[in-house]
């Protein structure tokens, strides 16, 4: 099975708990953490990258500790009203989920390959690439 | 065979004139020739879009009762210069808030300058307006707050000093850290090369011994029809030369455009901030080129390959304003994605939006097709090129 991202947001009341580790030990559960931004007592959020058999009970049980899961892809959208076309996010995109269509030199969002670092959302001069949550 | 302009404006009142983009008068060249191709043609139209941030907006409020003489002025809490008559006002695409915090937070995030003002401005969006006056006998009144729309003020004249760089620098930055920049994030040891014009689209690379653009010349402007006023400030064209003297295309021309705000459109006009660097306005251009002669249209037609960039480090070298450069790209190597500097491959991103040229080459094609747009002949041209650009130097 191919390895899926997911986005885990923690409320700050389960900050403190164990969930990772229960995680891996009880669903046995191949994880690679993409970004992880967590504090006691405040909201948290991680990127992570999961593979395993038991992945839809992994995330059944993360759901049911309180944890809201979302797809990856969700997570960093490009407002097309916004976005001129510069391109100035292009060579800024570290996994080229950004890129220019040629000879078009339209810029593409390919979001399977954005790995939410939010670089593009400083790179972009029109504030046209948005997190959404 | 030469062309006047009356010539080529009675063929567009008749519907009859041929216009091309710049880009498709390339292909026609390649296609039939440049002889052939000269004479059909009657219009070449061009275009640009990207960060001007020498650009702004005079306004003129109208009077309230009782009047006030507005000594300062703040258009959403951005700053507009005030020293002019009582009720003028000019709001400049780089003014920030007085408490935005620059670059204290480095790099500072820039989220809301005069750039987005004139934006929101166009965009028909109510304006909150404070003044403050220190009171005379014909204007008693001290302080005035209150919102306004575009459409409410007698006047909105975008009036820019330095638009519509003929050509600009790809920056690289050889430091060994992040550096935030007018042309962007530029990553350490070469990480990145970052260029803004629209190549073989843009106007000022496509006339470039200013044989057509000058005083009066009419042109789109920000989605409304505007004129060139005067040549840009730092307006220093020449011809790029390589040590063996082959050319490389012209750089250093610049216009100063004038235009009625209230045709405009926030498509074309649209407040931009550079991270760690600052607030400014990306300003959409179109500038028509009449065919008049064959060595016109050879000029018109020249193509990405022909046309050069230098390569600047903004680590180093620019900031201290040393000179020289690390060479020079075309565009077409620079579109392609890739360039080779210092023996390095380095990967190219754009600022300027080749789309958006592309959209305005087309639109202003589309008007001079419907009669809508007609050629303006220049009351004098522009400075031509010199042979070397001597810009001011402050001691």
């Amino acid at each position: 099975m191919a390895p899926k991202k997911v986005v885990l947001r923690f409320s700050a009341d389960i900050a403190d708990k164990p969930i990772i580790y229960r995680l891996v030990k009880d669903y046995d559960l191949v994880i690679n953490i993409l970004k992880a931004n967590v504090n006691p007592q405040k909201e948290g959020t991680m990127v992570l990258e999961v593979r395993g058999d038991l992945y839809a009970a992994g995330l059944d049980y993360l759901r049911h500790q309180g944890v809201l899961v979302q797809d990856l892809t969700q997570e960093i959208a490009r407002n097309e009203d916004l976005c001129t076309d510069c391109g100035a996010c292009t060579a800024i995109c570290p996994t080229g989920a950004l890129y220019l269509e040629r000879p078009s030199m339209e810029v593409q969002f390919d979001s399977d390959a954005c790995v939410v670092c939010y670089l593009c959302l400083k790179a972009c001069p029109v504030r046209a690439m948005e997190a959404r949550f | 065979m030469d062309k006047t302009y009356a010539e080529i404006n009675a063929k567009i009142k008749e519907g009859k004139a041929v216009v091309v983009t710049a880009a498709e008068l390339i292909d026609l060249v390649a296609e039939k020739g440049l002889a052939q191709a000269a004479r059909e043609v009657d219009v070449v139209t061009t275009g640009t879009f990207g960060p001007m941030c020498s650009s702004g907006v005079f306004l003129n409020f109208g009077h309230s009762a009782p009047r006030i003489k507005m000594h300062r002025v703040w258009l959403n809490n951005v700053p507009a210069y005030s020293g002019i008559a009582a009720v003028d006002a000019y709001i400049g695409a780089t003014e920030v808030p007085e408490d935005d915090p620059l670059n204290s937070n480095y790099p500072g995030e820039f989220r809301y300058g005069g750039g987005h003002v004139i934006q929101d401005l166009v965009a028909r969006k109510p304006i909150h307006l404070k003044a403050t006056g220190y009171g005379t006998d014909c204007y008693p009144r001290r302080e005035i707050e209150t919102t306004f729309t575009l459409d409410d003020i007698n006047e909105a004249v975008l009036f820019n000093p330095r638009n519509a760089y003929q050509n600009y620098n790809c920056a690289v930055n050889l430091s060994n850290r992040i550096i935030y920049t007018y042309m962007g994030i530029l990553k350490p040891g070469l990480g990145n090369a970052h260029y803004s014009t629209s190549g073989q689209l843009s106007p000022l690379l496509k006339d470039p011994y200013f044989k057509t653009i000058g005083l009066g010349t009419r042109i789109f402007l920000g989605g409304g029809i505007g004129y060139v006023a005067w040549h840009g400030t730092q307006h220093f064209p020449f011809i790029q030369r390589e040590a063996n003297g082959n050319e490389l295309g012209p750089n250093g021309g610049t216009l100063m455009v004038i235009g009625d705000l209230k045709q405009m459109s926030p498509r074309w006009l649209v407040g931009t901030s550079y991270l760690g660097y600052g607030a400014t306005l990306s300003v959409g251009i179109g500038v028509p080129i009449p065919i008049l002669n064959e060595e016109i249209a050879r000029l018109a037609a020249a193509k990405d390959e022909e046309l050069y960039a230098p390569v600047v480090d903004y680590g180093e070298a620019y900031p201290n304003r040393l000179p020289g450069n690390l060479g020079y790209v075309s565009y077409a190597q620079l579109k392609s994605g890739k360039i080779t500097v210092n023996g390095k491959e380095v990967p190219t991103a754009p600022l300027s939006s080749y789309p958006r040229a592309l959209e305005i080459a087309s639109l202003l094609k589309e008007w001079i097709q419907k009669g809508r747009f007609l050629l303006a002949e220049p009351v004098q041209l522009l400075p031509p090129p010199t042979g070397q650009p001597e810009p001011a130097k402050l001691k």
